[in-house]
């Protein structure tokens, strides 16, 4: 596969994450169509819609930082890549283990979206699904000739890792900010428990075959 | 764990008003010596069916002298907050307290036929993991199933405040107290909340040597029992305000939030005002600067009686108390239900203006010095007491019996446990069902009643009616 269709194919990924991320009603969809309907004013929707993307950005920037940092070690570059692979991995089968929800998710103050969102983004390794897609992403930057500096490399890798972030995150409000604004204006609030699926499963899953492809694909490239 | 929310899991009371009725109610059975177990009464409320208020099935729990009063649900609408993350929970277990003996049952009735224990968590674990007693109120809300108790810990409940503890959701286990600050607080009866709001309100009865063996006249005279009801951060589990109706307003029993979670009011009911044997109910709202207000919108008077149709407790005052034990608010915050268990009198408030509450029907069966009959002609024990109204607000369900104690002191020659129905009127009034009498099995009393799928003393709602 060409690096061009490589890098087109990462960026559908993180976009693809965002709307599986902005569906899921535990990202906090719900609260929106919650908070307008409990101040009687659209504009209430876009402000808690913006908080929850706040928080989302937050936690998927925090995440992927460290690992942007890491990338400046380039000898090291498959071993992170497969390290990074196992960590996400390896929350994936927590989360189809342990399937219960942290309570300390429920003593935010129900105002406090922005802190609520980051937390359950943390929670449920929201931003380590990134990673790997990240890390690919990287890589093929990398890999283009003319072998840039590694101090470039490394801004560039934390340029990157803000647009992923922030692509993603915009992904995952416009799906479900969507969601909130056809429940709220049209399809009324019975169909807030109707479009609400136990994705519990589906999303440790998600996790564990995001990892185990980061792992793959670094091994494919090594 | 389930993949859709249990359709019994509404996001609004208006939702929940339209949902599919109630097709049984659970009824607890009480013992009032001890002397057999108590057990959760089955009661078929399909009125095309041949057993139509008749008990269908009992879960009789292995011990003798628990004392059932209040229960509830382990998952209820609360659950649709995605704060919580308890969304796939199902609306499966009843939480069973016995409020002598602190031992609390968890009972399956998925199949409400076949319905069973699923678990008991012994007396000891309770006061080792909480340092309270007498479990009492049961509601599942943000962090689990929170659980109100009366006693603190010791052999008679008053070492140390009584309070809240909780409960996990899902394994039944035993977390912790609730409290961090609890400020003034030293009593407990109910609470309730509003969750999006995040306040909690509480209230009070009375410590245990208070009313286990009867009501203490002397404590009631000289004004001992509870007066004061208590507003909470509910998620930073602190006092923020504590409210005196007056230390004459002894027993402050029910709180009643509305149910609408962008209102910011509610209703707590009072038993007796001892400076005139007024029942009471006091509406409390909060103010534009955040802070906790309160008036007194209800009073009910006493009648006048000859002492020698009453009993000796009440012989001194020549009258019969209305008795406040308990009330009920319907789910569209329409109608307010105060049991009058002392005059044998169930009250029906319009209280659209909840400063303001209009008396718009009545019922009378049993009460001191009177008993009157139900309509077909069967005896009706003690008064109205445990109330609790269908979802669509149509039908009003109650039962008889206060506390095994207290009833034997205010209808000392009363015997027996009922439950009755009466049905609303499109605009109001109340008027009782002749063909729907439920005779409970000798020697047992009844209180508390839950309908399955949810209640209008059960579910907390976490979007707005629209």
């Amino acid at each position: 596969m060409s690096d061009v269709m490589t890098v087109t194919a990462l960026w559908w990924a993180v976009i693809f994450s965002g709307i599986y991320h902005g569906i899921n009603p535990g990202m906090g969809w719900p609260l929106a169509v919650s908070a307008a309907l409990m101040e009687r004013r659209h504009t209430a929707m876009l402000r808690a819609i913006a908080m929850l993307a706040v928080g989302h950005f937050l936690a998927m920037i925090g995440i992927l930082l460290p690992f942007s940092l890491m990338t400046f070690l380039l000898q090291w570059e498959t071993d992170i890549r497969i390290g990074a692979g196992l960590i996400v991995v390896a929350m994936g089968v927590y989360l189809l283990i342990n399937r219960r929800h942290p309570r300390f998710l429920a003593r935010v103050h129900p105002a406090r979206l922005a802190l609520w969102s980051f937390l359950a983004a943390m929670a449920h390794g929201a931003g380590l699904m990134l990673v790997p897609i990240y890390l690919g992403l990287c890589t093929v930057a990398a890999d283009e000739p003319g072998h840039l500096a590694a101090q470039t490399l490394m801004g560039n890798n934390i340029t990157t890792a803000f647009v992923v972030a922030a692509v993603h995150t915009l992904a995952m409000t416009l799906a479900g900010g969507l969601i909130a604004l056809v429940i709220y204006l049209w399809l009324g609030l019975k169909f807030l428990s109707k479009t609400w699926f136990n994705l519990d499963l589906v999303w440790a899953l998600s996790l564990i075959i995001v990892g185990a492809f980061g792992i793959y694909s670094a091994y494919a490239a090594h | 764990m389930t993949i859709r929310p249990d359709p019994t899991f509404h996001a609004s009371p208006k939702l929940a008003m339209q949902a599919p009725v109630e097709n049984y109610a659970f009824t607890v059975m009480l013992s009032p010596d001890g002397s057999q177990s108590d057990g959760i009464a089955v009661i078929d409320l399909k009125p095309d069916s041949d057993t139509y208020g008749q008990i269908v099935h009992q879960v009789i729990v292995p011990n003798k002298g628990d004392e059932f009063h209040h229960f509830g649900w382990n998952a209820c609408s609360s659950a649709l907050s995605p704060l919580t993350g308890h969304a796939f929970l199902e609306r499966r277990y009843l939480i069973v307290p016995g409020i002598r003996s602190s031992r609390i049952y968890i009972i399956d009735v998925k199949d409400p036929l076949k319905a069973k224990i699923h678990k008991t968590i012994e007396p000891e674990e309770l006061f080792a993991k909480t340092g309270y007693s007498r479990p009492h109120t049961i509601h599942c809300g943000p962090e689990g199933i929170y659980v109100s108790c009366l006693g603190g810990s010791g052999k008679d409940g008053t070492d140390g405040p009584p309070g809240i503890f909780i409960m996990d959701c899902e394994t039944f286990d035993i977390i912790g107290q609730y409290e961090m600050d609890r400020g003034k607080q030293d009593k407990h009866y109910d609470f309730w909340w509003n969750l999006p709001q995040d306040y909690m309100v509480s209230s009070e009865w009375g410590l245990p040597p208070q009313f286990e063996n009867g009501v203490v006249a002397e404590d009631l005279l000289s004004n001992k029992y509870g007066h004061s009801i208590h507003f909470w951060d509910l998620r930073a589990r602190k006092n923020i305000q504590t409210m005196d109706f007056g230390e004459n307003h002894q027993m402050a029993l029910e709180v009643r939030p509305a149910h609408d979670p962008t209102k910011s009011y509610g209703f707590c009911g009072v038993v007796v005002d001892t400076t005139n044997l007024q029942g009471a109910i006091f509406t409390w709202w909060r103010d534009d600067d955040g802070k906790w207000q309160s008036k007194k919108t209800i009073t009910i008077d006493p009648r006048p009686e000859k002492p020698e149709n009453l009993p000796p407790l009440l012989q001194g005052f020549e009258a019969v108390p209305p008795l406040v034990t308990d009330i009920d608010l319907s789910l569209d915050d329409k109608y307010l239900y105060v049991a009058c268990w002392g005059l044998g009198e169930m009250h029906q408030y319009d209280v659209s203006d909840p400063m303001n509450p209009v008396l718009s029907g009545k019922v009378e069966i049993g009460g001191i010095a009177r008993g009157t009959k139900h309509p077909n002609g069967e005896q009706f024990a003690y008064g109205p007491q445990m109330v609790e109204i269908s979802r669509d607000g149509k039908r009003v369900y109650w039962t008889n019996s206060l506390y095994s104690t207290w009833d034997d002191q205010f209808y000392p020659n009363d015997e027996g446990g009922q439950m009755v129905m009466a049905r609303v009127g499109e605009n109001g009034g109340l008027e009782l069902d002749r063909d729907f009498y439920v005779s409970f099995p000798k020697g047992l009393r009844s209180h508390q009643i839950r309908l399955e799928g949810g209640d209008c003393s059960t579910d907390s709602f976490c979007y707005p009616s629209v």
